[in-house]
């Protein structure tokens, strides 16, 4: 097999145009797959980090996004006294109330306007949260128009970078600080204090209170008492999961159109390979029938083909993940539905997406080539030969 | 005989290849014209705008609500014909997969702001008439297979509760662009609902919805209208119906973007399937040319040869793949009926699925031509097979 | 005898394979008189094959001139050296060259598609010239459909249809059995005496040689 796997491997070299047209061909179609896989996975993984597995977070039931939920204080009050929740070094229950609007603010790229998160909090919010480090400037101060921004929001939208200031809900906020949430939701955010945002919006409500489990297995048995507790109208989630369900709608969008394109897209690229396959036997009739002559089998000549064309649909799939391999170093932001508001984040790649896309482009060369190599194995020795 | 007829028969000498070949750019033509027609679903809102309504939000974020008490300021506004309003529901039936616009008006009024709403005139005045009346989309209704009588109940998001809505009527669009994917029911409903539960969130609308007098005046009008509420708690941004639209495209700019890349790069991999069997071709029939050239043809006869065959197999693909895009935006539509509410072909995309499919007829010849006219006679006729 | 058609003076070729330089004529003259048939023999190498294409203008020498129909060939560009082709020489080629998608009458009528003469016109051409190659009766016919001499004759028929002032021919027998050949020979023996054609042939073959009235030897790229 070793001597027909380079015999394969030398025709593909003498017949270098066509094979290059071909791997290219297919190596497009593979980059767009692996892309498109590549930007839901982005997404979803940016709002999975979002979470801490540790933390809960509570909204008014049925409430799909933290900007639709309405706690009232006396709600927050109570969420916030459960006693498997957390206690702080400062003996503090380690909860954060948290306010959450959008505010329309213009992209520096374009001027385009997109909503951009506001999100009223406290110090806690930096003590729930570990992962979360202030980069550059300092907190913001409370009972202040001061806010800290997420390092994607300092950097594309007017008026947030660090001594830039911004103008929402008639007043202008100073931005003090930019937070680096490592490429997490919250980088797509702007945080301030809790009360004033309250105040300048004019809704005296939270959104949401997020706290840290004494005992991450006490959930189950606190999430049940919570929702039924008739003081209370709430839901309790893991704030990991919570945040990642509301990556589902623009990433699923993502996927059924990426994907019917992608097949589309690949069927066009596997009748390239159908066509440098036929060719391929076209031109070799005398050398498949010579081979049969010395008394190879029809299966080897199969397999000589298939072999070739295995090798195209390889070359094909290495060559388009290299290509989407770079696209990791890009970083994009669209609006996600789920939330109606502006997100950042970057392509990600991940085993299955390599493993999937080197299937899909071995599929793509093997199911071209079957046919051209069934015409192979069944050519006719001596008809073959005398052709020539 | 004459040198078309020759370009004819050379295309039908490798019928299996020059076959797939039109099949390939059917299919990538195809693509390319679905993708051209997802990114149009986009700007269908925009596209079906009236000139003569503004929409006016808060200055906010659309997420922010206005007071009713608005409405008669903007009304004394000169060149505001009427104002009515509408807000964002945001429910769910069944499952969240289900998503569909539900939004709550003034009455049977807005349907007047709305020509292009096509509507029975006895459901409007039920709709008028019973508090959970809701009139929908003739898409929504296919959909969920909803007819006029049926109950639907919605979970509120943004209202909590359970909402239990009758349909009245089912309407149709005037034209291919016109959205048919809205769910419509009173606003009274929801204002009724939150006297008894919270009352604090009573009197608040989502946007107004203003007719003008002038298009041209839009920008005027507008602005009137924002000044009326400068530095009140309740700041307005107002613009074109068409500006308001569009903003909503904007923030799916990075995936239209995306989508108008992968659009090129199919053209590339239609390119690159036919510059392959061009290039075959012409390498394989390289001392025919020799024989032609040796007859007194010169280069432009050559390249006529090889860049018609070229033109003929791209063509005859461009027109498949483009009777190929009507069943296949039926499809997509199926599939994607849930984000987009209208799926209109745009007649564009013909045009530019013609013109790509003859710009890759026309590139997938260059090189072979090239290499065609550029071999010495004494060369390609030794290259005999 | 008449003014001489061809006219080639020390013409030198070298070719190229893998960089090495392989002379192929070295300062070659020949002159051909109007009406004349010449066969050029020698073994493989010889470069009677490139003196042909020399002299039917395919080809160019690195040195010397080639005249001929009064035309010195080093002196038109490219495009013209094709029109030049179809209005003077007619090539017969080893392995007939037809194009296999055309029948007979569409091959032969391939190098009228240059002229400015009428639809009906050229197919009167056509007819004639396969009718004087004898095969008025297979004008449909496709290049698959017929023998190999029968393909030559309508290569033939291609060359005459132009009235070209010179017929070249490369090996025209070359890939025929003897009874074809015969006929073939016979053919072009016919054009010579009947219709006053110049021809040219590059041949193997003594018994093609004996039909030509001047036979050039050639040996490393010179005349004997």
């Amino acid at each position: 097999m070793g001597l027909l796997l380079s015999y394969s491997l030398r025709n593909l070299a003498a017949r270098r145009m066509t094979a290059a047209f071909t791997v290219i061909g297919m190596g497009l179609v593979v980059f767009v797959f692996a892309a498109v896989l590549m930007l839901a996975h982005g997404l979803e993984r940016t709002l999975v980090s979002t979470g801490s597995s540790d933390n809960i977070i509570v909204t008014r039931e049925a409430a799909t996004s933290e900007t639709v939920s309405i706690l009232g204080r006396d709600q927050a009050g109570v969420v916030k006294t459960e006693p498997e929740i957390a206690v702080g070094p400062d003996a503090k229950a380690l909860t954060a109330s948290e306010i959450v609007v959008l505010i329309s603010a213009s992209k520096r790229s374009n001027g385009d306007a997109a909503n951009v998160v506001i999100r009223g909090t406290g110090p806690e919010a930096f003590t729930l949260r570990q992962d979360i480090k202030l980069k550059a400037g300092r907190m913001f101060a409370p009972g202040t128009s001061e806010v800290v921004a997420g390092r994607s929001v300092a950097k594309n939208f007017e008026g947030c970078g660090l001594g830039e200031n911004v103008r929402f809900a008639g007043r202008v906020w100073n931005v003090v600080g930019v937070f680096d949430a490592g490429g997490s939701g919250f980088d797509s955010e702007l945080w301030g204090d809790a009360e004033q945002v309250q105040q300048a919006f004019r809704r005296p409500i939270f959104s949401s209170v997020t706290a840290r489990l004494r005992d991450p297995g006490s959930f189950d048995a606190m999430k049940r008492r919570l929702e039924a507790d008739p003081r209370l109208t709430v839901e309790v989630e893991r704030e990991r999961e919570y945040y990642e369900k509301q990556s589902r709608a623009t990433a699923s969008f993502i996927r059924v159109i990426g994907l019917a394109v992608t097949i589309l897209f690949s069927m066009g690229a596997m009748i390239g390979a159908m066509i440098t396959m036929y060719a391929a036997v076209a031109s070799r009739t005398t050398e498949i029938a010579t081979l049969r002559a010395l008394g190879f089998t029809r299966f080897t000549v199969l397999r000589v083909f298939l072999a070739e064309a295995f090798l195209l649909g390889t070359l094909g799939g290495v060559l388009g993940l290299v290509a989407a391999s770079f696209l990791s170093l890009v970083s994009v932001s669209t609006t996600n539905w789920d939330t109606f508001s502006e997100l950042a984040f970057s392509f990600s790649v991940s085993p299955g997406i390599i493993i999937g896309s080197l299937i899909f482009a071995v599929l793509m060369g093997v199911i071209g080539g079957f046919l051209p190599a069934v015409r192979a194995a069944r050519a006719d020795i001596v008809n073959s030969l005398r052709k020539a | 005989m004459n040198i078309l007829r020759l370009v004819f028969l050379n295309a039908l000498r490798h019928k299996l290849r020059t076959a797939l070949t039109i099949m390939g750019i059917a299919v990538a033509v195809l693509a390319f014209g679905l993708l051209r027609t997802v990114i149009g679903a986009w700007y269908t809102g925009v596209a079906s705008a009236a000139p003569d309504r503004l929409v006016s939000r808060s200055k906010i974020s659309i997420t922010f609500t206005l007071p009713i008490a608005q409405k008669e300021k903007i009304a004394r506004v000169p060149g505001v014909e009427g104002v009515t309003f509408g807000t964002w529901f945001g429910g769910v039936y069944k499952d969240p997969k289900n998503f569909f616009a539900q939004v709550a008006i003034e009455g049977p009024v807005t349907f007047a702001f709305f020509p292009e709403i096509l509507v029975d005139p006895e459901a409007v005045k039920t709709f008028g008439a019973e508090r959970n009346a809701a009139i929908v989309g003739s898409a929504l209704a296919e959909r969920f297979g909803w007819k006029v009588g049926d109950t639907v109940r919605l979970v509120g998001t943004i209202y909590p509760g359970d909402w239990d809505f009758v349909i009245r009527g089912i309407y149709r669009g005037r034209d291919e662009a016109t959205d048919v994917g809205t769910f419509y029911f009173n606003w009274n409903t929801i204002e009724q609902r939150m006297a008894q539960e919270s009352p604090g969130r009573m009197g608040q609308i989502g946007w107004w919805i203003i007719k003008i007098d002038d298009p041209a005046r839009a920008a005027t009008i507008s602005k009137a209208v924002d000044t009326e509420f400068d530095n009140s708690s309740d700041e307005t941004l107002t613009e074109t119906e068409a500006a308001f639209q569009q903003s909503f495209v904007a923030m799916a700019g990075t995936i239209i973007v995306s989508l108008q890349i992968i659009s090129v790069l199919i053209v590339g991999v239609i390119l690159l399937v036919a510059a392959n069997t061009m290039a075959m071709t012409a390498r394989e029939r390289l001392s025919e040319y020799a024989v032609l050239k040796t007859l007194g043809f010169g280069a432009g006869h050559i390249l006529g040869l090889i860049a018609g065959e070229s033109l003929m197999i791209a063509g005859l693909g461009g027109v498949l793949g483009v009777l190929l895009l009507f069943p296949a935006v039926e499809g997509v539509a199926q599939g994607l009926k849930a984000w987009f509410p209208a799926f209109p072909v745009d007649p564009a995309t013909f045009v530019l699925a013609a013109v790509a499919a003859f710009v890759v007829g026309a590139l997938a010849a260059v090189f072979p031509a090239w290499r065609a006219m550029k071999v010495s006679i004494v060369d390609g006729l030794r290259r005999i097979d | 005898m008449a003014e001489n058609v061809i006219e080639v003076k020390e013409v030198e070729k070298t070719y190229y394979r893998d960089r090495m330089p392989i002379p192929v004529l070295r300062g070659l003259s020949l002159a051909v008189p109007e009406g004349d048939f010449v066969a050029l023999m020698g073994p493989s190498g010889s470069g009677k094959t490139t003196l042909l294409n020399l002299i039917a203008g395919i080809d160019r020498p690195d040195k010397g001139r080639i005249i001929v129909a009064g035309t010195d060939l080093g002196t038109l560009p490219e495009g013209q050296l094709a029109k030049w082709r179809s209005r003077h020489i007619g090539f017969v080629f080893q392995f007939y060259n037809l194009l296999p998608v055309l029948t007979a009458s569409g091959n032969v009528e391939l190098p009228l598609l240059l002229t400015k003469l009428s639809k009906k016109e050229r197919r009167d051409h056509v007819r004639a010239a396969l009718e004087l190659v004898g095969l008025g009766d297979r004008m449909s016919h496709s290049p698959r459909q017929l023998s190999g001499g029968q393909e030559q004759r309508v290569a033939i028929a291609r060359a005459l249809v132009t009235d070209p002032t010179v017929i070249v021919a490369d090996e025209p027998t070359g890939d025929l059995d003897k009874q074809s050949a015969t006929e073939i020979l016979d053919l072009l023996g016919r054009l010579n005496k009947e219709f006053h054609k110049t021809v040219v042939m590059v041949t193997h073959d003594p018994r093609a040689a004996e039909r030509a009235r001047v036979v050039h030897h050639l040996d490393k790229g010179e005349l004997d």
